[in-house]
């Protein structure tokens, strides 16, 4: 299970600090963020602005257009399924709908019990042995309606 | 003697429980003291056989899989460490008729070496690309790729020769080299096999075109969804230039090069070679209008070259052999290899590099052995989520980027994708475009709107409501989206759409064939 730490706006400046020597530093900072806190809160935003002499604006604009780019934490363990194509032509749909129903909650929602976010992904380059699905960082492709099960059993734990 | 052991550290072994089966054999083997190495290789793209293991034994490599954990004591048991009989053995992978079938330049060394060892690379025949053309010079890399025929293997086909000229001529205090490894199209994995079984291929390639073009510094933009790729890709550049094939004065040359990894954050359109760029400089992934070129004005307004993995990836052999070896491959104005991908609902998917003009026909059911599910195959979707939809009835149609795009389809990355009969072609293209909507940059209108208008009607056709006025705009929508659309997103997603319905109309509740009696 990842763990992240709350919110610190020095650590938060240490560890974009850390990419200011980059070219074109924003994605890697933002993907560093995320990492730290979990998500990219919006104390973030002017912080980021100021550093690279961008506006605000241009910082929020960079964040929202990126599905990775979490704006609230995510549940405990996030369960990704594979829904693109050739997922969907080897059972994914079927997979998806399992999932949900077990889960009690649609693709991109957490449980009510704040373990577990579940979300579509597009594709993970799994897709001779499809479907496939990734729980936090682990990937598991032939997703079967038993394999899945074990996933949100592990998931919910 | 020590026994040495190939267990694949690809995406798609692991996932199919290659970590659990490397961790089962070195408790087997000292439980039992024998003495093995384990080396974590690429994958040879037999993917249905993965994880497959492969012991080193004094008739070459044997092969075994596909393996799961619970399946090592067995083994074991029958003597695998030798090469012996097992349910499981496969037996030489060469020989293997998936593997005899092709002829693989870019993948030759996948699988067979360890990815992270540059003496395996130059013991298999890496480098060679790259002193040759040291020893070239910038003009004449680029008439040998040139001679090769090459052409830009992510999608568009556009010769790679007149893009390294245009930006070898072009006046810049820095030059760039991208290589698009945003491999996003489903059905699509070329690149990141390539990334995790053979990186400092790609680190050649990249180099030979910075030494051609004058440019020094090189980016990998890359996806999230692919960590295991860009691990194997930072390994493999950190060792490269522990060894001086990377920084200053690369092998001892007078030139410098040196290249880092980029991630992006899920965005689609990034595959787009403009939105790309933007996304590198750390904006929005937005598509530029063109002109300028990225050849001129590209990443941080600097003359770039952008070239798609497989493109890159191709020039080290085209380097070492010579352009006209590479040019011997492949039909028409389509020369050399293709790595295809064959993926989906399909018996035996994996990775087939093989020269063009092959038949869908034999890569769907000859090679890929038909459906997994064992039902008719219905149709193969060529090119990911903006490359069309292909009835059985035109599986004979050859890989060629010409004779596709006479039938209203794409090559693309070379990813198919198998449906079965069971497969409803109407909620296809109602993905298409909802994926178009949810994807689309947003700077285009026919993109933005388009697709949105485009997921309404197809909403409407899938309920029945008024098909044949819902149809002819759908048709007419799709028009305006193909020529009306800043970037292939937008100007491919009616690929999908349209030919589900010409071919498949019972699928949106139109008589069959109506459609195309009509044009």
């Amino acid at each position: 299970m990842p763990h992240y730490e709350p919110w610190s706006e020095e650590r938060a400046r240490a560890v974009v600090d850390e990419f200011a020597h980059l070219e074109g530093p924003l994605m890697p900072m933002l993907h560093a963020v995320q990492e730290t806190f979990g998500h990219v809160p919006d104390a973030i935003v002017p912080m980021l602005a100021e550093k690279l002499n961008v506006s605000r604006a241009e910082v929020h604009g960079v964040v929202t257009f990126y599905h990775d780019f979490r704006h609230e934490p995510a549940g405990r363990h996030v369960l990704k399924l594979c829904r693109a194509e050739a997922c969907q032509a080897a059972g994914g749909d079927a997979l998806a709908e399992h999932a949900e129903h077990r889960l009690g909650c649609k693709l991109g929602e957490t449980t009510a019990d704040g373990r577990v976010t579940v979300e579509p992904i597009y594709c993970l380059g799994l897709c001779a042995t499809a479907p496939s699905a990734m729980l936090d960082g682990k990937i598991v492709a032939r997703l079967t309606e038993r394999r899945l099960d074990a996933l949100i059993v592990e998931a919910q734990s | 003697m020590t026994v040495r052991i190939y267990v694949p550290k690809d995406a798609c072994a692991i996932a199919c429980g290659a970590d659990e089966v490397a961790e089962a054999i070195t408790a087997a083997a000292l439980a039992r003291k024998e003495p093995v190495e384990i080396v974590r290789n690429g994958s040879r793209g037999m993917l249905w056989l993965e994880p497959m293991v492969e012991v080193v034994t004094e008739e070459g490599r044997v092969a075994y899989g596909p393996v799961e954990a619970g399946d090592v004591e067995g083994l074991f048991a029958a003597g695998f460490l030798k090469g012996d009989a097992h349910a499981l053995r496969i037996g030489k992978p060469e020989e293997h008729p998936f593997l005899a079938r092709q002829t693989r330049l870019t993948f030759a060394r996948c699988g067979i070496i360890d990815p992270a060892s540059y003496e395996d690379y130059r013991a298999h025949g890496g480098y060679r690309g790259l002193e040759r053309a040291l020893a070239l010079g910038p003009a004449d890399i680029i008439e040998e790729v040139k001679k090769s025929g090459l052409r830009g293997r992510g999608g568009a086909g556009f010769p790679t020769a007149i893009k390294w000229k245009t930006v070898a001529d072009a006046k810049g205090d820095r030059k760039y080299i991208v290589c698009n490894a945003d491999e996003g199209d489903s059905g699509t994995f070329a690149d990141r096999m390539i990334m995790e079984g053979d990186p400092f291929e790609l680190i050649e390639g990249m180099t030979i075109a910075g030494v051609a073009v004058g440019a020094t510094k090189g980016y990998v933009y890359t996806r999230s969804e692919y960590p295991h790729a860009i691990w194997a890709m930072e390994k493999a550049i950190e060792v490269a230039r522990a060894n001086g094939m990377l920084g200053s004065n690369i092998a001892g040359s007078p030139y410098s090069f040196d290249m880092e990894v980029r991630m992006g954050a899920g965005a689609y359109v990034c595959g787009e070679e403009t939105a790309l760029l933007d996304s590198l400089e750390g904006k929005r992934g937005t598509v530029r209008a063109k002109p300028p070129l990225p050849a001129h004005k590209g990443l941080f307004q600097k003359p770039t070259v952008i070239n798609n993995v497989l493109s890159l990836t191709a020039v080290p052999h085209i380097l070492a052999d010579g352009g006209e070896f590479y040019a011997n491959f492949g039909m028409g104005r389509s020369r050399g290899t293709m790595p295809i991908q064959i993926a989906g609902n399909v018996k035996f998917g994996g990775l087939f590099e093989t020269a063009f003009g092959i038949t869908l026909g034999e890569l769907v059911n000859d090679i890929g052995g038909g459906t997994a599910s064992g039902k008719p195959v219905k149709a193969a979707q060529v090119g990911g989520p903006l490359g069309a939809y292909v009835p059985t009835w035109q599986f004979d149609l050859p890989f060629d980027y010409e004779a596709f795009a006479a039938k209203d389809a794409l090559i693309g990355h070379g990813g198919i994708v198998v449906f079965d009969e069971s497969s409803d072609l109407a909620k296809m293209a109602r993905f298409a475009m909802e994926f178009c909507s949810v994807e689309s940059c947003g700077k285009c209108t026919p993109c933005r709107i388009g697709s949105t208008r485009g997921v309404e009607l197809m909403d409407r056709i899938i309920a029945g409501e008024r098909v044949e006025a819902n149809l002819e705009t759908l048709t007419d929508l799709c028009q305006t989206m193909k020529l009306g659309s800043l970037c292939a997103l937008g100007g491919f997603t009616p690929y999908p759409v349209l030919s589900a319905l010409n071919h498949f109309p019972e699928d949106f509740g139109a008589p069959p064939h109506r459609l195309e009696a009509a044009e």
